[in-house]
């Protein structure tokens, strides 16, 4: 039975560092060949099909990747930890229980419907009301996505509120504090860590997201310079290029570093999250 | 308890899928199935191909899908599937690649497509030449709006050109790339790249400033086709007449590659694709057949 669960233990270990090194294998072969260094982190010019010379710039799928996930967290920031807090620390019994039932459904919502949702509805909306010319922009992936991420955000953010001792809130009110006062003053600084952690949660998730993204941005490769530019994220290029591509061709590769760059830059964040959240375990 | 009740539930899982393979593979061996895959363009053709094939032929079946070309030729390459339906013929770095891992693609010309050139159905441009659609796509082009075309079009408020174009291993984009800008010009990078034949339509009927290029049989009443110019005042609009003659001039070929000459269920069947039932059916979808066939239906649907 034990031997069970210490299977499962480190059956995640396992997969993960079986994952890094497939990546790693399927990459290197183009980190050691044609990759320039210089060019994918500066050139905005992704046309690895060209006939006669193609290029690898990543700059600008990582922009794109980077405004479209910042434009979610000006969204999924103010919204998630409204509702954290309302849940945590005003609802009670019922309105309670069915906001949250609520918010773990909206998290099922399958990618590809919010999607389809940006591309077909927040389209024609973000045309008729800013006047632009296309409605495939930031704006449109960042709202979307930041729906995306505020139910699990919410979650974690609620979490963290629900862990500050009730002794804390018993001791602001004993010194004749106002809810809001209390809920300000002391349980937030307490909580801090844990709502950092959900932030940088769901910026991971931002950056992870595909179908949506996808479907959303435009898909174009664009350096943005207001939040109406089309984008193309690291990875909707991956979702659309690698099942097209031949095994082992430098292109197949150039995606396969996008993946490499990807899976370093989540790690990271998942990983400071997680240390965050370790820094109020500590105190 | 809760490790009982799983291993139950394991229990349950593996016999089934068992039962599920024993029952597949029993099916499999009195019944061929051929994998088609590849372009986009082709992809509802060789759907109705594979449908009316099943007729014809009910011990064979034809698993189609699509992605793009180059997704039917890397297939192709890492011997996955035994057709890959393209819309531009095979690069010679991907037949270094297929002779690498030891097939040998072999050509079949099905039939021909016009590329069209769609804009919203508000714009009032009539014709372009393939001058100025090379200005518009390609890389240094200097048509960025729709008043440099001498038009101005209702509903877009800046006359910003907005560039559809298609993800970059797809044939159509391969093939607008050569017949428009040249083989050794890229393009314009920040167009608006989709993922399929009928998304660039959808987009550009929804967007006023938009142009784009797709197959001719994906056109709707609800976006404009416009003519090519050829610089001697005519303007040929895109038809399954003008891209069998030759005269319209973003018209090309269609292909289905197999590995190494054909023999038995996928000779049949490209046999019977190439015979006048089946390119009486690519005719139906809006594409031109390989030579003169007369159909069923040409005397009600004749232009």
């Amino acid at each position: 039975m034990q031997g069970i669960m210490y299977l499962g233990g480190i059956s995640a270990i396992i997969f993960i560092i079986g994952i890094f090194v497939f990546i790693a294998k399927e990459g290197l072969p183009f980190l050691f060949g044609a990759f320039d260094l210089k060019e994918f982190f500066t050139s905005p010019r992704w046309i690895p099909t060209s006939e006669n010379n193609p290029t690898y710039g990543a700059l600008a799928l990582i922009l794109g990747t980077a405004s479209v996930t910042g434009m979610a967290m000006i969204v999924a920031i103010p919204f998630s930890l409204g509702a954290a807090i309302f849940i945590g620390e005003f609802a009670t019994g019922k309105t309670r229980e069915t906001l949250k039932i609520l918010i773990e459904l909206l998290a099922a919502i399958p990618s590809v419907v919010w999607g389809f949702i940006g591309l077909t509805i927040m389209n024609g909306l973000i045309i008729k009301l800013f006047n632009v010319p296309i409605g495939l922009n930031v704006l449109n992936a960042g709202i979307i996505l930041g729906l995306m991420a505020a139910p699990i955000m919410t979650t974690i953010a609620e979490d963290s509120l629900k862990a500050v001792p009730d002794k804390y809130r018993e001791a602001a009110e004993a010194m004749g504090a106002t809810r809001w006062q209390t809920i300000r003053r002391v349980v937030l600084p307490a909580a801090k860590n844990g709502l950092v952690s959900a932030v940088l949660l769901g910026v991971g998730r931002g950056f992870g997201e595909t179908m949506a993204v996808l479907m959303a941005s435009g898909h174009s490769i664009n350096i943005p310079h207001s939040v109406f530019d089309s984008v193309r994220a690291l990875t909707a290029t991956i979702a659309a290029e690698l099942g097209e591509t031949a095994v082992g061709s430098p292109h197949y590769g150039a995606l396969f570093t996008l993946g490499i760059l990807l899976f370093i830059i989540t790690f990271l964040i998942n990983l400071t999250a997680d240390l965050v959240v370790r820094g109020i375990r500590k105190k | 308890m809760k490790i009982i009740r799983l291993l139950l539930a394991l229990t349950v899982a593996l016999t089934l899928t068992s039962c599920g393979r024993s029952g597949e593979s029993g099916h499999s061996s009195s019944r061929k199935v051929i994998q088609n895959k590849g372009s986009d363009t082709l992809v509802n053709v060789a759907q109705a191909w594979a449908e009316a094939y099943r007729k014809i032929n009910p011990n064979v079946a034809v698993a189609v899908s699509g992605g793009g070309s180059g997704t039917g030729i890397a297939a192709l390459i890492n011997g996955t599937v035994d057709i890959a339906n393209a819309s531009r013929e095979i690069k010679p770095s991907e037949m270094e690649q297929a002779r690498a891992n030891g097939h040998t693609p072999v050509e079949h010309i099905v039939g021909y497509d016009a590329l069209a050139v769609y804009v919203h159905k508000d714009n009032p441009l009539e014709g372009i030449s393939l001058d100025q659609l090379a200005e518009i796509y390609g890389e240094g082009g200097t048509l960025e709006k729709w008043t440099q075309l001498g038009v101005e079009v209702p509903g877009c408020e800046k006359q910003e050109i907005i560039r559809v174009s298609r993800q970059n291993n797809s044939g159509t984009y391969v093939y607008f790339r050569e017949a428009v800008l040249g083989k050794n010009r890229d393009y314009k990078l920040g167009s608006r790249d989709m993922h399929g034949s009928k998304d660039v339509v959808d987009l550009v009927q929804h967007t006023p400033c938009a142009i784009g290029y797709s197959g001719l049989a994906y056109a709707t009443p609800e976006v404009k086709m416009l003519c090519i110019e050829d610089g001697q005042g005519n303007c040929v609009a895109p038809s399954e007449k003008t891209a069998f003659d030759g005269t319209y001039p973003i018209a090309r070929p269609l292909f289905m590659y197999t590995d190494g000459e054909p023999t038995g269920a996928i000779k049949a069947y490209l046999d019977w694709i190439l015979s006048d039932e089946g390119q009486c059916i690519i005719k139906e979808k809006g594409y031109a057949p390989v030579r003169e066939v007369v159909c069923e239906g040409d005397a009600q649907t004749g232009e």
